[in-house]
């Protein structure tokens, strides 16, 4: 088996372990099974620690993600802003539900915590970019875009 | 002359880069400086342009600006030396080497600087622009004292954790410095998981030398030479500019050994979250620092005996840290002249929700909530009805108590506690209880699940209020749901699961007669899905399509020109041909009331 580069980066113990998984998923996107198991073994850290960890934090992932991942922020501001209306039209829209992707692997919708960027709520988030103030008709608009390759 | 753009993650969801870019095309070949700086807390007028004249150090800012008003800009202000009136929002100037501050909407009369001194005003991405401010004064002075004497004016000065719970800074500097071992760690809590708060952000985007210049003082106190900085990893902008900062500091040597040519040798690294709320209890947030499930232990020991390793370690909030530089350099007796009682010097609120003003704000403890949020806040359109502040461990304070000031002791009385500074404002349209079921719904997924009381009694709770504003609640729900409130507040284990029942206690406590709807099918404020439909007013409509074309469902129909129509049974309530209607003409009603005509 060959130890993932940037692996050699980090110190090898368990306190590594975020780190390592971080770095993993910037690089696949998400936590390849694979992976996972090599991380174990360069870290000396048993199988069952490394799921229990990537299982107990949010941010990471077990599939691969949709070209464009939409974030959908459920903070308190945008929820009394109306970010559930949204989510719930463009679930309907693109016929997933948040956390899943579209069959042509084009958008994953993510439900995050908050973004802190509350006085701009409702807030998405696409890429590094956070996109404020958000409406129906800006949410339409911005999938037409990401549909016809403009985003 | 300079021009500054406000480029933090807020600044920037406002469309900052755009207007950056744009000057920049504009000031080609011109000798005017273009800088990034970071958040003045004016998010609500986002973007800010600022035009710094040399000769006078006077800042003229515009806000909300767009690319056309930076045409005019640069035309009149830039080349011809007049500034726009109009458009301008904020003005700065100095006084004997003081800052004096105007502002259109009286946004910054009431505000107090210490802890934001810098930000929005310096480049955040230069060290030289934190050193001409007086950046790492405090850091050489401190290492001219001896620890003890940090300690001690720490205590002095009255300062008190700002992450919510409002333990005494010094004395947890002095617990550390006395434990025993001779490894010791201080950890920046920079994990700021409360939805709805974002001071923490601000700070380390905005002026993260002075988070490095804080914690580095704390570990001169202590006796530490290790530290961590734990950020989240939702905030990317954050963590980016604090790696900048960390190793122009070391380049500086600010960090490392020898510290300005002291004995003292001491560095920092950060540690990105990976998304868990809990962690932002310091015994989970030592747990995931280990490379661990960021789980709770019960505490004692405490940190300060057995933390990091099992060694001493001090953990502070990125606010606690960021008011260490100013007390240290102005003195202790400064710091403690302002604030109320058992609350001294200043603290960071972030408004958002229904307020006009959303951004943050720093201000002397003991102002009032009234003064804070009409004043400050600018009140809301249609009325405010009260404020969600503390995040999910905090509670609801209706508006009628709003002459109560800002302090530790008087918030905590209200049921609410101050937590870390997140403050939603609401207004009539939001429902109270399903402002409750939010935060529930939120201690659901964010329990670590641990202990029995937050794990099941949370979601007991939630299945509760589902129920409620489902319309399916009884009047026995109350009496269940405030008794699973009161056991799990005094039963689980962590910090997590003794204020999770706040927001539905406190609702119960100001707002029970909105339970008390839902119990009989209505939700008052006309938000929970099973309670109300949406429905065309016949006399409005004018058959424009408009709802028709937007409904995801198919549910809003009709031909055009004609009266259009909502099935009721399609219907997903996402509000999208409420938004669309450009005359009126669709309502919101109670699911029960009558059909019109």
């Amino acid at each position: 088996m060959v130890i993932i580069p940037y692996l050699k980066e980090l110190d090898r113990n368990e306190s590594s372990l975020i780190s390592a998984l971080q770095e993993t998923q910037k690089v696949f996107g998400y936590l390849p099974e694979e992976a996972l198991e090599e991380i174990a073994q360069y870290l000396s850290v048993p199988v069952s620690s490394v799921y229990g960890v990537a299982t107990f934090y949010s941010q990471f992932r077990f599939a691969p993600l949709g070209k464009y991942v939409i974030k959908i922020c459920h903070g308190t501001a945008c929820h009394v802003m109306g970010s559930g209306n949204i989510a719930q039209a463009l679930e309907e829209d693109l016929g997933i539900k948040e956390g899943e992707t579209t069959g042509d692997g084009l958008i994953t919708l993510e439900r995050v915590a908050c973004l802190g960027c509350c006085s701009l709520a409702p807030t998405i988030m696409i890429g590094d970019r956070v996109y404020g103030r958000m409406t129906h008709d800006k949410m339409r608009k911005i999938i037409r875009d990401i549909k016809r390759g403009k985003l | 002359m300079k021009v500054a753009v406000g480029m933090n993650s807020c600044s920037l969801a406002a469309g900052a880069q755009h207007i950056y870019d744009h000057i920049e095309k504009k000031l080609k070949g011109s000798e005017i400086e273009l800088k990034k700086v970071g958040c003045v807390g004016m998010c609500y007028r986002e973007p800010l342009v600022d035009v710094i004249e040399d000769n006078t150090s006077t800042i003229t800012t515009y806000g909300s600006v767009t690319e056309d008003m930076v045409d005019r800009i640069f035309e009149e202000h830039l080349m011809d030396g007049k500034p726009i009136e109009e458009w301008v929002v904020k003005r700065d100037w100095y006084e004997d080497g003081v800052r004096k501050t105007w502002d259109v909407d009286e946004y910054f009369s009431k505000q107090r600087k210490l802890i934001m001194e810098n930000s929005g005003y310096i480049d955040p991405e230069s060290i030289e622009e934190y050193l001409e401010n007086r950046g790492y004064e405090a850091l050489k002075r401190a290492l001219k004292m001896k620890p003890e004497e940090v300690i001690d004016a720490i205590t002095r000065a009255g300062l008190r954790g700002r992450g919510g719970a409002g333990f005494p800074t010094g004395l947890k500097w002095k617990f550390t410095r006395e434990a025993t071992g001779e490894e010791k760690y201080v950890v920046c809590n920079g994990d700021e998981g409360d939805p709805g708060a974002f001071m923490d952000r601000n700070i380390l985007e905005g002026d993260p030398h002075r988070v490095i210049e804080g914690l580095t003082i704390g570990a001169y106190a202590v006796g530490a030479s290790k530290g961590f900085f734990y950020v989240r990893a939702e905030y990317p902008l954050a963590v980016k500019r604090l790696t900048t900062a960390i190793s122009q500091a070391r380049k500086h040597g600010m960090l490392g050994r020898n510290i300005l040519g002291s004995d003292f040798s001491f560095d920092a690294e950060i540690k990105e979250g990976a998304g868990a709320f809990v962690c932002g209890e310091e015994t989970a947030l030592l747990a995931s620092i280990e490379g661990r499930r960021g789980m709770p232990r019960p505490r004692p020991p405490f940190p300060a005996q057995k933390g990091l390793w099992n060694k001493p370690t001090c953990v502070n909030n990125v606010k606690t840290l960021s008011s260490v530089p100013w007390i240290i350099r102005n003195g202790w007796e400064a710091y403690a002249s302002i604030g109320t009682g058992k609350s001294r010097g200043t603290t960071i609120f972030a408004f958002a929700g229904k307020i006009r003003r959303g951004g943050n704000v720093e201000v002397p403890m003991g102002i009032t909530l009234r003064e804070l949020i009409e004043e400050v806040g600018g009140g809301t359109e249609k009325g405010v009805k009260a404020v969600q502040i503390g995040g999910p461990s905090g509670g609801c304070i209706p508006e009628r108590l709003f002459d109560l000031p800002v302090d530790y002791e008087s918030i905590t009385s209200t049921g609410a506690i101050m937590g870390s500074g997140g403050m939603i404002v609401l207004d009539k349209d939001t429902c109270m209880v399903d402002v409750a079921k939010f935060f529930l719904d939120f201690t659901v997924k964010e329990s670590c699940g641990k202990c029995t009381f937050c794990r099941l009694g949370t979601k007991r709770m939630w299945e509760l209020l589902d129920s409620i504003t489902s319309g399916r609640g009884k009047e026995e729900d109350l009496h269940e749901l405030e008794e699973l409130a009161l056991t799990v507040k005094s039963g689980a284990l962590c910090g997590l699961g003794q204020t999770a029942p706040n927001p539905v206690l406190t609702t119960l406590k100001y707002f029970r007669d909105e339970y008390t709807a839902h119990i009989e099918k209505r939700c008052p404020a006309k938000v929970c899905r099973d309670l109300i439909k949406y429905e065309v007013i016949g006399e409005k409509c004018t058959g424009c399509r408009a709802c028709a074309l937007v409904c995801p469902t198919g549910a809003a129909v009709g031909e055009r020109q004609k009266v259009h129509t909502i099935s009721i049974e399609k219907c997903i309530k996402c509000g999208r041909c409420y938004e669309a209607c450009k005359f009126d003409a669709i309502e919101i009603k109670d699911l029960g009331a009558e059909q019109d005509g």
